[in-house]
């Protein structure tokens, strides 16, 4: 069956899909996006993590014809929506209106370009990104994407976060490397530097 | 395989007479574990994400009309105070991801007996809507769970919405696992009090075929608080007293030894929940009743 469905803010159609294929599937052998990881595919780590609508889901408990006229947002055009979100607030994700959003193909060849002290170079990462890799919160990086699209959401509605509130809203994402402690140290800082820039404006 | 997209619950009744054997998929968060994993088949994919009143509820008089899809993120955010049970019971449903899609729909349909909405339907007391083409009825909760992921509805029916019964008293909700989020109950416990009826109602998870209700200790603690005058003079349950309905609530489990955990632990454990559930709605019952003698006096 073919599913017609918004991908990073872009009109999208796969082909061929099977009925039985998950969301996930599709993103990554269909679209050419395989930022949102497949591990568990039984909704256990979150390494799938993408919005749905603008609803944190994993990709893998979802069949792909349920997606049909509905707005997906994967890690890929995570620094995009992050953009559109701080520029015109709300949605970003294509389901209210035309944004702009990530073409397929700028989104499958998108590259983490960090604003690395080092080398000061690129833009392109949304805050939650940037926080990640300012506090050293990614190790091996397979649970990252799916970590990095729940953290966002949360900050998205609750910009100052309790530390029970990340763990809570990180429950569903689990990672084997860090220990989690750097990934909290990340949020906060995401937080942090949200909240300095909200006082600033 | 087929994706069978009615756009409205007339449609999904006519396509689920036509093929019984569609399986019904909402939040998706059992069945595309059971197809992922190539345990299941299926002929037909029914997809009820369409359905826009499934997602819905309303708060009626006595009752809340629960829509089959209504995620259980939606429960916790929306109905902590008509439906405290249910809403705590969610709280332990897997993740925030999870939690974001599936329903108490899913839970009924699936009928696990460790699904974690059912000793908090048990314990508030519900109806489940179903329908068909053939029309419509209401199974109430304690005829609903037949068996082993067992359930009373036809091939053709569908299950519409929960109407559960709008909390009259405190309720509690306890879970035993081997951590906070993404567990599967090793067992679980319902409990509400009905102060308007005075009664208990229980609810047992994961400890039995399907899901339970102690109904011997539920009387016993109905006999026994009657007699003490409990309801009136707001005092603290007697230890025996509690240790009594513990005891019947363990007898009420016919558990098995699984990864999860032994039978014999689930039996205690249960117990353990029972008594400190009773403690902590009791507690409540008596600090309202009190505040509320305060303000009268």
């Amino acid at each position: 069956m073919r599913v017609n469905f918004t991908v990073n803010g872009r009109k999208q159609e796969a082909d061929d899909v099977w009925e039985g294929e998950s969301l996930l599937y599709v993103l990554r052998e269909r679209m050419g996006l395989p930022g949102s990881k497949n591990a568990c595919e039984q909704g256990e780590c979150g390494s799938c993590t993408v919005r749905l609508d603008g609803v944190p889901v994993c990709s893998c408990l979802v069949a792909a014809g349920q997606a049909e006229g509905r707005a997906v947002v994967t890690v890929e055009g995570l620094a995009e929506f992050a953009k559109q979100r701080a520029e015109h607030g709300g949605c970003a994700s294509g389901a209210c209106g035309d944004t702009k959003g990530t073409s397929l193909q700028d989104a499958q060849q998108w590259q983490s370009k960090p604003t690395d002290s080092q080398t000061g170079e690129g833009v392109e990462l949304s805050p939650i990104q940037q926080a990640f890799i300012d506090a050293g919160a990614v190790q091996c990086g397979f649970c990252t994407p799916g970590l990095l699209v729940a953290a966002d959401e949360m900050l998205e509605h609750n910009p100052s976060p309790t530390d029970a509130d990340i763990r809570e809203a990180l429950s569903g994402n689990l990672c084997r490397c860090t220990g989690y402690e750097k990934i909290l140290d990340a949020v906060r800082l995401a937080a942090a530097r949200q909240e300095r820039q909200g006082e600033a404006v | 395989m087929d994706f069978l997209r009615p756009a409205s619950w007339e449609e999904a009744l006519a396509a689920k007479a036509e093929h019984p054997t569609a399986v019904p998929i909402a939040g998706g968060t059992d069945v595309m574990v059971e197809i992922n994993f190539d345990h299941r088949r299926p002929e037909y994919l029914l997809d009820l994400n369409r359905i826009g009143e499934l997602g819905e509820w309303e708060v009626g008089q006595d009752t809340v009309r629960l829509g089959a899809s209504v995620p259980y993120t939606k429960i916790m955010e929306n109905l902590r105070t008509e439906l405290p049970g249910l809403a705590l019971a969610s709280h332990t449903v897997a993740s925030p991801q999870i939690r974001n899609r599936g329903g108490v729909g899913g839970n009924l349909g699936t009928a696990s007996p460790a699904g974690d909405a059912h000793p908090a339907l048990l314990a508030a007391d519900c109806e489940v809507e179903v329908e068909s083409v053939r029309g419509s009825r209401r199974i109430p909760i304690d005829d609903f769970y037949t068996g082993v992921k067992r359930n009373a509805l036809a091939p053709d029916e569908l299950i519409r919405a929960v109407h559960i019964k709008k909390a009259d008293g405190p309720q509690q909700y306890s879970k035993v696992g081997t951590r906070n989020a993404m567990v599967i109950a090793v067992c679980a416990f319902g409990l509400a009090l009905h102060p308007e009826t005075r009664t208990v109602r229980t609810g047992i998870g994961s400890a039995a075929p399907t899901p339970v209700r102690a109904t011997a200790a539920e009387e016993f603690l109905n006999a026994a608080l009657e007699e003490g005058g409990f309801w009136d003079n707001g005092k603290i349950i007697t230890p025996s007293v509690a240790k009594q309905f513990a005891d019947l609530c363990s007898a009420a489990c016919n558990p098995i030894d699984d990864v999860r955990g032994t039978a014999s632990y689930r039996r205690h454990a249960v117990g353990i929940m029972a008594r400190r559930t009773l403690t902590w709605t009791w507690e409540s019952y008596r600090g309202g009743a009190a505040s509320t003698k305060g303000s009268v006096a």
